[in-house]
């Protein structure tokens, strides 16, 4: 590989009162490479994506972006630097429409949004480009519906949609398959892989299938710390994988 | 000594404010309701007990009286309207307290009129006693910041040592776990919120012999103890503590020394203009700067 | 109901504009200033929704800007008066074509300072620092003798027009109409812009805005700038109807009673504020003829309000007819 690591994370660190979340995890990501996070429930996962993209500071550690260091820029400048995220909780502006929230992250790319008298419903252009994520994610018919009046598999892919017009170099997804059915799952597997060419995926999952299918990498994150980082192969045959998921002495 | 004399007056008023924000910053930070009618259960301690204490001259029931109709009026209010707002957003809450102020007041004035009552110092407390040479101080308020503090006092240990306080610390940060573990959740709000009516009742009934028992009279303290949470931070009984004695003695400092520091440098009616204004902001002022260094206050610790 | 919006939107334009006329023939002088006192609150309340109802900014201090409107307006009728200036620089005036954009530039400075410093909170603290720093400018004004202190300014006329004789009531009553008209075009422009979308999209969601790279309190902060020129213009027509400041302008009851009309008209809707500030003044007006203790019965009711049914009066008729949103 030629150049620095897409995302280079080195010794970060996060406790909450008394609770370690994260103990000095470091891990390299390369670009184009699907990197999966998994873990036992409470293992910090979701601590840690909210680290990489800022909503939270870490007590010590760096965390470089195509070598530069972002650790002390705000959630917002690092969307700007190509850091885009999806909510294992979905965070969705439930009042508009499944429309105006990708609209939203569209506009939010285009510059400022300090445009006070010209409809935002006449900008054809964003228009465009967020009836494109739409259609990737396969929520063009439900455009104009409330999200308030969307399936929880419908504010999945949703989710989705939003992260995708940010047109990130990281995509962070937090559990994007929790809470869809199988069929959906399947479709979400099927929309990540045809991603793949495009930008560089870091994933959140409790489902090994999917897991399994997408990932290039796969760590496991255990009390806040990195069990083993690997292959498909090596995790599954890891006993420590294992013990950690099935509790001690169950080998 | 006049600098001693009005740092004690600082105090007092400092004490009484705390009465009003610990109230106001416990009910915020566990219930999460902002409850803009704790002025009037002030007004109604003081109220009372200024009736009672004109009827019958009696200190002990001027007080119990005053601290009755504070906790009374507070259940009441839990019960009728605080209970269904729990749910509600802070819009609904800051309109339905609204309300009961606006229907709080005009009872009042319905009831005893425009005239402000004032109270007759109770005997036996109106004397001065000499603190230093040269430093004589009313025992009343002397009497008020003793009080004061043996509530703060009472409040730590009630917090940080008993079952109610835990429940009460845990329900702060984990309210639906503390309900999950089968706590009756509803009942420790009510007490909670008596604690808080009492607390500002007692401040009311401290407070009617020194100042004129008015209507409005409650918005005036509940303001100020609104700066006073927001220096403390929101739910902290500890920054309601300090951010009211802070608040009191810089309130009452800047109205005492402001003008003769401006007389310094401008003519007389110029500087006691300008210094009464200014004097009337400091508190505002202080807690502007508070905002700029810590958003959250003082005893909170940022994110 | 909304085949019928065109309708009723423009039966309300022609009463409104008719209502000279009206008043005039049915002898009822009275509704020419109510209506008049109507349309300055509605501005006020427009205003006020604009961050309340849009941005979900719960501002109890917004009576402050109404009274920096006012005593911009009144402050320099004084010196127009006594042929001094203000602080020694600034001569006085009575041009309403000044005053009017002037009250509306200070209440936007004042609206940016006080504003940039309660957007640095929110939720129940936001509130109360509102609350507090509009109370803290009540007591600047309290104690600001040269104005009047306590007591207020009067003015001796209104300001005037250079092509209409602002004395008549009729006419101030069509400057007024013709302001809010403009007021509700410019909040309706606002609303319906990116701007409006991201302000309410941070109502819904600052977590969710901040993750599609938009930093909320710039956006914020503009908006309050902008509610508090609108509050601040509202101000100034107001010490023009009444000839007289005082600080009760701003007293917090005020605020209160602001935040009321835009409960009362429907949080967040655009006839809103419009609806409510008549329902308000309206209700005020006859209540005060019953009783002398009217506020009495306004609170209950907006104890009632607000503890029964969801989103006003709008919500109210909403509800009645049986359509759910
Ligand atoms: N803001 C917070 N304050 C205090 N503790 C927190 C906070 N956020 C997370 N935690 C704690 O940190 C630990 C890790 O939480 P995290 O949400 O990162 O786990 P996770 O691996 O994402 O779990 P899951 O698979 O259930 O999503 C948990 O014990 C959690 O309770
Ligand atoms: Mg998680």
């Amino acid at each position: 590989m030629n150049g620095p690591p897409l995302l280079k994370v080195s010794g970060i660190a996060k406790r909450f009162d008394g609770l370690v979340a994260t103990d000095h995890v470091s891990l390299e990501q390369n670009a184009g490479e699907v990197h999966a996070l998994i873990g036992p429930n409470g293992a910090g996962k979701s601590t840690f994506v909210n680290l990489l993209c800022g909503s939270l500071r870490p007590d010590a550690g760096t965390i470089k972006l195509d070598g530069a260091d972002i650790g002390h820029l705000s959630t917002v400048e690092r969307v700007h630097r190509g850091l885009s995220r999806t909510f294992q909780m979905t965070q969705l502006l439930l009042d508009y429409s499944v429309l105006e929230n990708v609209q939203l992250a569209v506009q939010s790319q285009a510059g400022h949004s300090f445009r006070f008298f010209k409809s935002a419903r006449y900008d054809a252009k964003a228009m465009a480009a967020a009836m494109a994520c739409l259609v990737r994610v396969g929520l063009c018919e439900r455009a104009k519906v409330r999200v308030a009046d969307l399936a929880q598999g419908e504010r999945k892919q949703l989710e989705l949609a939003i992260a995708l017009a940010a047109k990130p170099r990281l995509l962070l997804l937090d559990e994007p398959m929790a809470g869809l059915s199988a069929l959906d799952s399947q479709n979400m597997v099927a929309l990540l892989q045809s991603l793949k060419t495009e930008t560089t995926i870091f994933i959140v999952e409790h489902d090994m299938n999917a897991v399994f299918a997408l990932a290039d990498r796969i760590s496991v994150l255990v009390n806040g710390r990195i069990l083993m980082s690997g292959t498909a192969a090596e995790v599954k045959a890891s006993d420590d994988v294992r013990r950690a998921y099935l509790g001690e002495g169950d080998v | 000594m006049l600098f001693l004399e009005q740092l004690l007056n600082g105090v007092q008023l400092g004490v009484t404010l705390f009465l009003m924000a610990s109230g106001l910053t416990l009910i915020f930070g566990i219930m999460g309701v902002i409850n803009l009618a704790h002025g009037s259960l002030y007004m109604i301690g003081a109220y009372a007990s200024a009736l009672i204490a004109a009827a019958t001259g009696s200190v002990a029931l001027a007080l119990c009286g005053g601290l009755l109709a504070a906790g009374l009026a507070g259940f009441l209010i839990e019960f009728f309207v605080i209970r269904r707002l729990y749910q509600r957003g802070h819009l609904d809450q800051v309109l339905a307290t609204f309300a009961l102020i606006l229907i709080i007041n005009q009872s009042a004035t319905m009831l005893f009129g425009r005239q402000p009552l004032f109270v007759k110092m109770p005997d036996g407390l109106n004397g001065f006693v000499t603190l230093l040479p040269g430093l004589v101080y009313p025992i009343y308020r002397l009497g008020v910041i003793a009080v004061g503090l043996s509530v703060a006092c009472g409040l730590f240990l009630l917090i940080n040592e008993t079952r109610v306080g835990m429940l009460v610390r845990a329900g702060a940060t984990h309210r639906e776990m503390v309900r999950a573990l089968g706590v009756n959740i509803n009942r420790l709000y009510a007490m909670i919120f008596a604690l808080g009516a009492l607390l500002a009742g007692l401040a009311g009934v401290l407070a009617s012999p020194i100042i004129a028992v008015q209507v409005g009279m409650g918005e005036q303290v509940l303001i100020l103890a609104f700066v006073v949470v927001v220096i403390g931070g929101v739910g902290s009984v500890r920054g309601a503590f300090f951010g009211a004695l802070v608040a009191g003695i810089v309130d009452t400092m800047m109205r005492a020394f402001m003008p003769g520091l401006l007389r310094h440098v401008l003519s007389g009616p110029d500087a006691d203009a300008l210094g009464a204004g200014l004097a009337s902001v400091g508190v505002y002022l202080l807690m502007a700067l508070v905002l700029l260094l810590r958003p959250k206050g003082l005893f909170v610790r940022p994110a | 109901m909304r085949a019928l919006r065109p309708a009723l939107l423009a039966l309300l334009i022609v009463l409104l504009l008719a209502l000279p006329v009206l008043s005039e023939a049915l002898r009822q002088p009275a509704a020419i200033g109510l209506a008049t006192q109507v349309l300055i609150y509605a501005i006020a309340a427009m205003s006020l929704n604009l961050i309340l109802g849009y941005g979900g900014m719960i501002s109890f201090g917004h009576a402050a800007f109404f009274g920096i409107g006012g005593y911009v307006t009144g402050i320099l009728y004084s010196h127009f008066a006594e042929h001094s200036a203000f602080l020694g620089l600034v001569p006085g005036t009575n041009d309403m074509l000044i005053v009017l954009p002037l009250a509306m530039l200070i209440s936007g400075l004042m609206a940016a300072i006080i504003g940039a410093f309660c957007l640095r909170t929110n939720g129940v603290q936001f509130i109360m620092i509102t609350l507090a720093f509009a109370q803290m400018l009540f007591f600047l004004f309290v104690s600001l003798k040269t104005y009047g202190g306590d007591d207020g300014l009067m003015m001796r006329r209104r300001d005037v027009l250079p092509f209409l004789d602002t004395r008549n009531d009729t006419n101030f009553y069509l400057v007024c109409l013709t302001l809010a008209g403009l007021w509700l075009a410019v909040t309706r422009g606002v609303v319906r812009s990116k701007f409006g979308l991201v302000l309410g999209g941070l109502r819904q969601n600052e977590q969710r805005m901040e993750a599609i790279g938009i930093a909320p309190y710039p956006y914020k902060l503009v908006a309050f700038i902008i509610a508090g020129m609108g509050a601040g213009l509202a101000g100034a027509l107001m010490a023009n109807y009444l000839r007289f400041v005082s600080p009760g302008m701003m007293n917090w009851t005020r605020s209160g009673d602001l935040m009321m009309m835009v409960i009362l008209g429907g949080v967040g809707t655009l006839m809103g504020p419009l609806l409510g500030a008549a329902a308000f003044v309206i209700l005020e007006s006859w209540l005060t003829t019953l009783t002398e203790n009217w506020q009495f019965p306004l609170g209950l009711l907006l104890l009632a309000l607000v503890l029964f049914t969801n989103g006003g009066l709008a919500g109210l008729l909403d509800r009645l007819w049986g359509r759910t949103r």
